[in-house]
């Protein structure tokens, strides 16, 4: 049996406690009143200009390319900037999403463009401490749920392979209910309007808004709570089950349990994927509620799953450095390897397919996403292309590397950052629009919520034997070579 | 160089395998190996270098690569200018993700057939060359081993027999 080293859980302690400091800092410090988010926007106008410049070097064959972009699609949008004042313009421009606009042009109607602005900013500053919250909240539930689907897919393939890691996947999918409760709360209270990450919500808004007012049918807030406790239940019911039956067959003398196992985690893919692209277009697509990419579902489940497996491989090999999980070999992180690299070209093309499609066909309404994300969010936007691509690509593309330890774990780290990254590009422009800054509650958010993801999952771990000794593949499993 | 080789055939891959370490544990070369179907684990079992064509890939993947890139420069860009996308810069750059498609499939397409053609002149083969197979046998269910004489005839065999061969024989080879 593994016992929780006290190290780990005074490490998770302090990270939950700093990140719990970090986000009510975070919540203090946004602003109360306009003036206040005034005063902010003036402190950091220079620092925000320092900023944009780097970004603009880092990626000046990128921002050429945006410029152009820009200039030909937004000639016809007369809020833009000109083109001698653009690179001045974008530091301090008004949002582009038309939605952020709408949502306010009916109390700032009449007044001039200078209060609606200052209006529109304290909004986001406002926003920006609960959107920050919601990135890490959904990031480390986003992980269990990866983890999920993959040991699911290893169940209902009979996979030979994988039998030696079951535990440390139970473990990790420990953190599903927990971190969905979080993230359902957060929703509610988005829901009880205590924040404005989703204007849909906004009964304000929508009567405003002829083309949110269309989709009310799908998008009010007890049809939206009741899908997502749907969702969870399901998840959870199949883990709950899973789990009973995986400790059960240690034990057991026949494999009816194996049996069960199958049959259900066959029954719960077909349930994930239909619910997970669902949930993929209500907590993370709504709060872009003008923009739609049909492949959207597919794109969150690629993160997910990379990040899953990457936890997975992670995990593992923490456990195999402290002495445990002896029956884990070279070939088990070899094939977690394999599919770090996978997963990672895979995510890719999804996230190719759906730049390119919008950018090809340049339509106004979907376009302003990538213009949003192109312009304002430079660093973060090609950054995660390079962390979730260019670096695992290169790092793993040797097939002896992936039996290095030390060549996994670096790829991995870097690749779940990436993917926090990748999920703060999915929500901050939308909540926050160019106001976004890596600050307190951002990482405050992330250490919570890694403190609070490695408590559950290493608790749930010392629950029982690290090896599913009563698995019928355990034997193929343990003797796996590649 | 002695030009008399034996012969020894066997009908199961797992038999053929132990017997291919017994056999390289008691010091005989072993010349070639002729299977059915790949075998795992047979080139590690019968100590063959690690492949190279794995660098090789990686090398035609860049040439393709760069062929591509310079294909669609010249014919998008500079030999009949295209307005692409509605986005008339006739630049290469700001139209890069026109060209991701192509250059990925260039990159695969170069990767793949290079791999191939060297694959076939490293092993000799090219369109109508006669069959170098000793024994039609191994194209159906049979593995065959093979391995060159220097005056060991009665020890091969016995050893042979003892790993578990069907049938040992010994053959002149003639150039």
């Amino acid at each position: 049996m593994y016992t929780f080293p006290n190290k780990l859980r005074n490490l998770a302690i302090v990270f939950m406690a700093v990140g719990f400091i970090g986000l009510v800092f975070g919540f203090i410090s946004a602003p109360a009143t306009i003036e206040e988010a005034k005063a902010i926007v003036a402190a950091n106008h220079g620092e925000g200009h320092g900023t944009s410049h780097e970004t603009t070097a880092a990626h000046a064959t990128h921002d050429a390319d945006a410029s152009h972009t820009e200039k030909s699609t937004h000639a016809d949008e007369a809020s833009h900037a000109t083109d001698a004042d653009y690179q001045e313009e974008t530091q301090h421009s008004v949002q582009h999403d038309e939605y952020q606009e709408e949502a306010h042009s009916d109390s700032t109607h009449g007044d001039s463009h200078d209060a609606e602005h200052d209006e529109h900013v304290f909004h986001q500053l406002s926003n920006k401490p609960w959107a920050a919250l919601y990135v890490a909240a959904f990031f480390f539930f986003m992980i269990s749920l990866g983890v999920l689907a993959f040991y699911a897919i290893q169940r209902a393939a009979q996979a030979g392979w994988s039998p030696v890691l079951y535990r440390v996947m139970e473990g990790i999918t420990a953190y599903l209910l927990p971190g969905g409760i979080i993230v359902i709360v957060i929703l509610a209270l988005s829901g009880m309007h205590l924040n404005h990450l989703f204007i849909w919500m906004d009964p304000e808004v929508v009567a405003h808004d002829k083309l949110i007012a269309g989709k009310t049918g799908f998008l009010n807030v007890p049809f939206f709570l009741i899908r997502a406790v749907f969702f969870l239940s399901g998840w959870t019911l199949y883990r709950y089950f899973s789990r009973k039956f995986s400790l059960a067959q240690d034990s057991a003398t026949d494999i009816s349990n194996h049996k069960k196992n199958f049959r259900i985690s066959a029954a719960f893919l077909v349930f994930y994927i239909v619910t997970e692209s669902i949930m993929s277009w209500d907590w993370v697509m709504s709060i872009d509620p003008h923009w739609f990419s049909t492949l959207f579902g597919w794109y969150v489940f690629a993160s997910m799953f990379v990040s899953g497996i990457t936890a997975i491989a992670l995990i593992t090999i923490y456990l195999k450095s402290k002495g445990y999980l002896e029956f884990v070999n070279d070939s088990h992180i070899h094939d977690l390897g394999k599919f770090m690299f996978g997963i990672s070209v895979f995510w890719t093309y999804l996230w190719f397919s759906q730049f390119m499609l919008i950018w090809y066909s340049n339509i106004p309404e979907e376009v302003t996403y990538f213009i949003t994300r192109i312009e304002d969010y430079n660093l973060p936007f090609f950054g995660m292309v390079v962390m979730n691509f260019i670096f695992p690509l290169l790092i793993l593309m040797n097939s002896d590397y992936k039996r290095i330890n030390y060549f996994i774990v670096m790829a991995g780290i870097v690749i779940i950052l990436g993917h926090y990254m990748d999920v703060f590009n999915m929500i901050m422009p939308s909540a926050v629009g160019d106001q976004w800054f890596i600050g307190s509650a951002e990482i405050g958010g992330f250490f919570f919520f890694l403190g609070l993801f490695i408590f559950i999952v290493f608790k749930e771990l010392t629950k029982a034997p690290l090896l599913a000794k009563g698995d019928p593949y355990m034997g193929e499993s343990e003797r796996f070579h590649y | 160089m002695s030009d008399k080789v034996v012969h020894a055939l066997y009908d199961d891959d797992d038999v053929l395998l132990s017997a291919v370490k017994m056999i390289r544990s008691e010091k005989h070369h072993i010349e070639e190996v002729y299977t059915p179907f790949p075998v795992h684990g047979l080139d590690k079992a019968l100590g063959l270098e690690e492949t190279r064509i794995a660098i090789m890939a990686f090398i035609y993947g860049c040439i393709g690569l760069a062929v591509a890139v310079a294909m669609m420069n010249y014919i998008m860009i500079e030999d009949w200018p295209q307005n692409i996308g509605g986005k008339p810069s006739f630049s290469y750059l700001e139209n890069m993700p026109a060209f991701v498609p192509i250059m990925f499939e260039m990159t695969v397409f170069f990767a793949a057939h290079l791999m191939v053609i060297t694959f076939y002149m490293r092993s000799k083969l090219w369109p109508f060359k006669k069959a170098e197979n000793p024994n039609p046998l191994t194209t159906d269910d049979k593995f065959l081993v093979e391995i060159g004489i220097h005056d060991n005839e009665k020890e091969l065999q016995k050893l042979l027999k003892k790993s578990g061969a069907i049938d040992v024989s010994i053959i002149e080879k003639s150039e």
